[in-house]
């Protein structure tokens, strides 16, 4: 009766690897998903440095001559150069009015202020990397400095959208009831107006008052406030589907308040949703920036986007100055094509159930 | 299910008037005071207090508010503000060209996007199937602009095959002449991502049991595609194009802009551009109208596709 209960050696406890462990492990696997990593984040570096001023700085200097040719074209004739250059060089003598100007005995004195300011001529290239624009600016330093808003908006818009969706979802989803019902009103009016028209009913206040401030950032404001419905729509759904959850009943037990059962504990086991929203709407935003700004409305004159790039690009492929549309158009396809996969690779490797 | 339609409708009165709450919180209250933006730079106190009277903006929000419920139900939204034609007027010249544009676009998108995303389907897991996925995710990348620009200078300016751009009267000729080259457009542009939406449909249905069990019976695997899984995938794929069904009507708002096709979508920029809110105001409320209605259509339309459906 008396035998000896001998425990068994404690086995040393296993680290078990988080949801964000596993998930990086997973997309590791991924050769896809790795090299569009890669990209997205090469993107990311180049609008960073463009926007702290490391790399192109000077993109609107008129460094090259008009419509410059790309380096590999540099032979080529450009017709709209030569024009320029005639125009300029052919201009006719000045005419001799001394005798009938009555600033006339100042000319000496002009001429004599004129010499002392010191004028250098600067060369105009003949061709350009990536070739030029009609005032001879450098298309590829355009297209990088371009990145800066076109990326800044996508990402921004998608970082507030997900924000506002989350907090709305979770709030619906967590209390459930009238909330509940309140916003479901909300969201029921966003979708039942077609997506492009609120967007623009939207931009036709900001256009004409200013109320959503200046610049990109009412553009920015613009996509958050109307983009926030689909992922509202899913965090809610994954809330409902958490709150009634044993660990979540656990936490209230232990007397963990409703504020940290949302955000403590639900928030962390939903935010793989957020975080492939958050990649999946940076997508649709930057590509609604381009035809926003192409259309006018938000990036101001002064300020270069992939949209404005196009809009320039519509009338140049007439004379046959592709390379403004092919570089904007494909800096642009290839982050959003990266971006696209990433997004694919991310959904796959934070729940790999849905495979 | 009349009491089904009956309830629904009623469920619509709330989002309805929500949404000419946030038109009218947008546009009149955001808005601020179209009278500094109609006057412009030349402009005295006295003639703003005029337009402002005109207008009906120096009346409190109550009954602004009142005044837009009332337009919203007869149809009335007064005239625009900068060309001063009858806002219900311009609504009704213009919807025609975007229906002429729109409704082949819906047809033919529809019809070769299912077509294409049963053949994919079919040969899923093959070279084929991956390469036209990747196909397809690039061509969904490239916006939508440069499709545009680059079909316009292709067909219409090298090629010659379609006018560049322009409209005319007759419907026969816009259909024939001015049109092909934008519904061209947006069927190529629209058939990317439908094709991969409707191929993951199809994948969808191919594992359920039903289709083992016909394969197990011995149907053929073409019949199998053809009869059950097509009929089946056919659920999702009417959600599909019901949700995007209320979009047609400003759905091709950048063909018109660069074909210069006097549609609705154009007018919508036109009218953002020139800050005249009425035809905003009176696009956007009509819509989301619609969108509800089309919505309960299609709820009911699963009745007739999908016979499991009950009403409750």
């Amino acid at each position: 009766m008396s035998a000896v209960l001998t425990n068994p050696p404690p086995v040393p406890a296993q680290e078990s690897p988080g949801l964000w462990t596993l998930a990086w492990r997973r997309l590791k696997q991924d050769p896809v998903g790795m090299v569009s990593l890669a990209i997205v984040a090469f993107f990311l570096l180049m609008m960073a440095a463009a926007a702290t001023g490391l790399i192109a700085k000077d993109w609107s200097k008129e460094k090259g001559v008009s419509y410059a040719n790309p380096s590999f074209l540099a032979g080529a004739e450009n017709l709209e150069a030569k024009a320029m250059a005639a125009r300029e060089t052919s201009k006719a003598p000045p005419v001799d009015l001394s005798d009938i100007d009555p600033l006339a005995p100042r000319y000496k004195e002009w001429e004599e202020r004129a010499a002392k300011i010191a004028v250098t001529e600067v060369k105009r290239a003949e061709s350009l990397p990536f070739g030029g624009d009609k005032w001879g600016r450098d298309v590829l330093q355009k297209v990088v400095k371009g990145s800066e808003v076109s990326i800044f908006v996508g990402l921004a818009g998608a970082l507030i959208a997900t924000f506002i969706g989350t907090l709305l979802g979770a709030m619906a989803g967590y209390w459930g009831g009238r909330v509940n019902d309140l916003l479901e009103w909300f969201y029921n009016i966003f979708t039942s107006i077609p997506y492009i028209l609120l967007i623009l009913s939207f931009a036709a206040v900001a256009q004409a008052t200013g109320s959503f401030g200046k610049g990109i950032f009412s553009i920015i404001l613009i996509l958050s406030l109307t983009g926030w419905t689909g992922i509202y729509r899913l965090i809610r759904a994954e809330y409902l589907k958490h709150a009634s959850r044993e660990y979540v009943k656990a936490a209230q037990a232990i007397g963990a308040s409703n504020m940290q059962r949302m955000f403590v504990h639900i928030l962390p086991n939903v935010s793989h949703v957020s975080l492939v929203q958050l990649s999946q709407h940076t997508v649709q935003f930057i590509k609604a920036e381009v035809i926003l700004s192409f259309l006018g409305f938000g990036v101001p004159v002064d300020q270069v986007s992939w949209g404005t790039m196009l809009a320039e690009a519509q009338n140049e492929l007439v004379i046959g100055k592709w390379w403004q549309l092919a570089a904007a158009g494909a800096s642009m396809a290839i982050l959003v094509t990266a971006f696209s996969l990433l997004t694919d690779s991310l959904r796959d490797a934070l729940d790999p159930k849905l495979k | 299910m009349t009491a089904y339609v009956m309830r629904r409708l009623w469920q619509m009165i709330p989002t309805i008037f929500g949404v000419i709450l946030l038109i009218f919180i947008l546009f009149n209250w955001v808005g601020g005071d179209p009278a500094q933006v109609l006057a412009g730079k030349i402009s005295n106190k006295e003639q703003i207090e005029n337009i402002r009277r005109q207008l009906g903006v120096d009346q409190s929000y109550w009954v602004q508010l009142w005044v837009f419920v009332k337009q919203v139900f007869t149809f009335d939204f007064g005239r625009s503000w900068s060309t001063n034609e009858e806002v219900s007027r311009i609504l009704i010249t213009r919807v025609g060209p975007t229906l002429t544009i729109m409704i082949p676009v819906v047809f033919l998108e529809t019809s070769l996007a299912v077509a294409f995303a049963i053949m994919v389907a079919y040969v899923r897991g093959t070279l084929t199937d991956r390469t036209i996925m990747i196909v397809c995710t690039v061509a969904m990348s490239i916006s939508f602009l440069v499709y545009i620009i680059v079909f316009q200078w292709l067909f219409g300016f090298i090629l010659g095959w379609f006018p560049v751009q322009g409209w005319s009267e007759s419907f026969w000729k816009n259909l024939t002449n001015y049109a092909p080259l934008p519904i061209m457009l947006a069927v190529f542009v629209g058939l990317a991502p439908q094709l991969r939406l409707y191929r993951s449909f199809f994948l969808d249905e191919i594992n359920q049991d039903y289709v083992r069990t016909a394969r197990a019976k011995g149907v053929s695997e073409k019949k199998v595609m053809m009869k059950h899984v097509l009929r089946n995938a056919m659920i999702p794929i009417l959600t599909n194009i019901g949700i995007s069904l209320p979009g047609i009507f400003v759905g091709s708002f950048l063909l018109e802009v660069f074909f210069s096709i006097p549609g609705l979508g154009r007018e919508i920029i036109t009218a953002v551009n020139r800050s005249d809110f009425p035809v905003i105001k009176a696009v956007t409320g009509y819509l989301a109208v619609i969108t509800m209605i089309v919505n309960l259509l299609v709820d009911v339309m699963y009745k007739f596709v999908d016979p499991r459906v009950s009403f409750k």
